[in-house]
């Protein structure tokens, strides 16, 4: 029995009183290699920042490891490129896990910072201001930096965007390599061909859970079907979804789950089931 | 050479209140020009002039109630401008609304309570100090305050030198990786309210904040790295302290805008020919390298 590296326990998040993820249940196990994938709004990237703890859930909870360390590359990064600042600064945020607010950069750490810009093929790039990078430079350097941060669990948020077919095949080399070192690895992927050739596992999203196992499983053609069935736009006048007697979406059951509304004025926590 | 000290040095050393007059406004140097450096690379350069509006209340309370005193005065500003930042920074931080609206919001609100106290107690001369500082003037009350001010804001920028950049430079990944995210931006919003207060003894609440943004702005077309940018503000703060005094004293101007005026002048020669100026950037390079 391996060990849960993450608990999902009837996780429900979303903005405002409207669920992008909709009573998620399940366990990521350590060492596990996940692509999530999902159309456009079905809460790919919001379970990300839940897991991280950048949003606060509306019910349920995620369970951590105890003591795990976690490095998240996000999908619309908030880094402010005209900072002045040199590819070698971004990359070294890396350390902060290591070295905190006041410890020192030694020269082992700085090494460690060359060898992560090498491994993500920018060696020599060091020196360069960020904003002179094109934007799949910036993209590998952001890799570098998850790669200093050492972390046990590694959360990439479409990290393939905007990069040439080359550098993919060396950062899918590279997470590749963390899924040998135990690492456990969540991937928010559109490539379907490139999941199904190099992620073991996968979560199909669609607002709720649709599938999740094994990859030629979860991304089997009906699964794929049910998964566009779903309602990209919330509703306003979505009636509540109340616990009990509620199905909790584990992507058995085929009723239509899209319409909900929690109004925050009157409990949000409560739901009522809707088929 | 005897004319060069006669108008350099003399006024420094003949005079007891030119040499605190220097000595007040390089300290406020000190600790002003690296905050005007993040105010300027967090796109807050305007909140920091909104900010000076800020704490007029709250030096009008302390000069109502106590008159042209500068501990009343400054615990004052210091008061208001702490409310203004922590109103408009929290509601930044928990409400969608972005830090330039709620700091508008609040700086009106806050000037507008000042201008009705100055008005109860009708128009004074006094008042003018309020406004627009007297370097001239500044007492050995002052020069402490300056003094603990500017070493308080270095010992906090060092300390918090780490954070402070990764907040600026990725706000999100600091908060994925350490919870200083908001406290790093309070302590830095304190630290402008800070230096603001410290230098409205000297500049006025308007002019104050002329000295923290004009030498980081200038800087910024001559240096791509933070620290540097900060080394070198610091030395175009105490460059333009030193020439508005000179001027003042030979000229026979007011020093506050005078002190300002100087950091200006830095700010458009370091606009026209800094290497990221303007003409520089303009300027068709008609040799490039193959790679």
């Amino acid at each position: 029995m391996r060990q849960a590296a993450l608990t999902f326990r009837d996780l429900t998040l979303g903005y405002g009183s409207h669920p992008a993820i909709h009573h998620l249940n399940g366990v990521v196990q350590k060492g596990s290699l996940t692509a999530v994938v999902g159309a456009n709004g079905s809460g790919k990237s919001t379970l990300m920042k839940g897991i991280v703890g950048a949003l606060r859930p509306m019910a349920g909870n995620v369970v951590k490891m105890p003591g795990i360390r976690i490095a998240y590359l996000p999908q619309q990064s908030e880094l402010d490129r005209s900072f002045p600042a040199r590819v070698v600064d971004l990359v070294s945020l890396g350390l902060w896990p290591r070295r905190g607010l006041l410890g020192r950069h030694t020269a082992e750490d700085r090494a460690s910072v060359s060898k992560a810009l090498m491994a993500v093929g920018l060696e020599g790039f060091e020196p360069r201001a960020l904003d002179t990078l094109s934007g799949g430079q910036l993209q590998r350097a952001l890799f570098a930096r998850v790669l200093v941060q050492d972390a046990d669990l590694i959360l990439l948020d479409e990290p393939f965007n905007a990069i040439d077919t080359k550098t993919v095949g060396d950062l899918i080399a590279l997470i590749k390599r963390w899924h040998g070192e135990d690492r456990t690895v969540m991937v928010v992927a559109h490539d379907l061909e490139l999941v199904r050739q190099n992620f073991p596992e996968t979560l199909l999203l669609a607002r709720r859970p649709v599938a999740w196992g094994d990859t030629s499983a979860a991304l089997s053609a009906e699964n794929m079907l049910r998964a566009r069935r779903f309602h990209e736009a919330w509703e306003d006048d979505a009636p509540w979804c109340e616990p009990e007697g509620h199905d909790h979406g584990h992507g058995e059951h085929s009723h239509d789950h899209a319409h909900h509304d929690h109004d925050h004025h009157d409990q949000p926590a409560r739901h009522r089931v809707v088929s | 050479m005897n004319s060069l000290y006669l108008f350099f040095i003399a006024p420094f050393a003949d005079f007891a209140f030119m040499q605190r007059a220097l000595a007040g406004s390089l300290m406020l140097s000190l600790g002003a020009c690296p905050i005007g450096v993040f105010l300027m690379l967090r796109r807050m350069s305007l909140s920091g002039d909104a900010m000076a509006h800020a704490i007029l209340p709250g030096a009008a309370a302390g000069f109502l109630f106590y008159g042209l005193e500068i501990l009343p005065m400054t615990i004052g500003g210091l008061v208001a401008g702490v409310v203004v930042a922590l109103g408009a920074g929290a509601v930044s931080r928990f409400s969608i609304q972005r830090e330039d609206a709620s700091m508008a919001a609040f700086y009106l609100i806050s000037l507008a309570i000042g201008v009705l106290m100055v008005s109860i107690r009708g128009s004074s001369v006094d008042l003018m100090h309020v406004l627009f500082g007297t370097v001239l003037a500044l007492n050995n009350e002052a020069l402490v305050l300056i003094g603990g001010i500017a070493i308080a804001t270095l010992v906090a920028l060092f300390v918090f030198w780490r954070a402070l950049v990764a907040e600026c430079l990725d706000p999100l990944f600091l908060r994925s990786v350490s919870g200083l995210g908001s406290p790093v931006h309070f302590i830095f919003l304190g630290l402008v309210v800070l230096n603001l207060v410290g230098g409205f003894q000297a500049l006025g609440t308007l002019l104050s904040v002329g000295l923290m943004i004009l030498p980081a702005a200038a800087a910024r077309f001559w240096c791509q790295r933070v620290g540097p940018m900060c080394v070198l503000a610091v030395a175009i703060g105490f460059a333009s302290c030193v020439s508005g005094l000179l001027l003042s004293y030979h000229a026979a101007l007011p020093s506050g805008p005078a002190i300002i005026l100087s950091a200006g002048a830095a700010y458009i020669a370091s606009l026209l020919v800094g290497p990221r100026g303007v003409l520089r950037s303009r300027l068709v390079h008609h040799r490039h390298r193959t790679a």
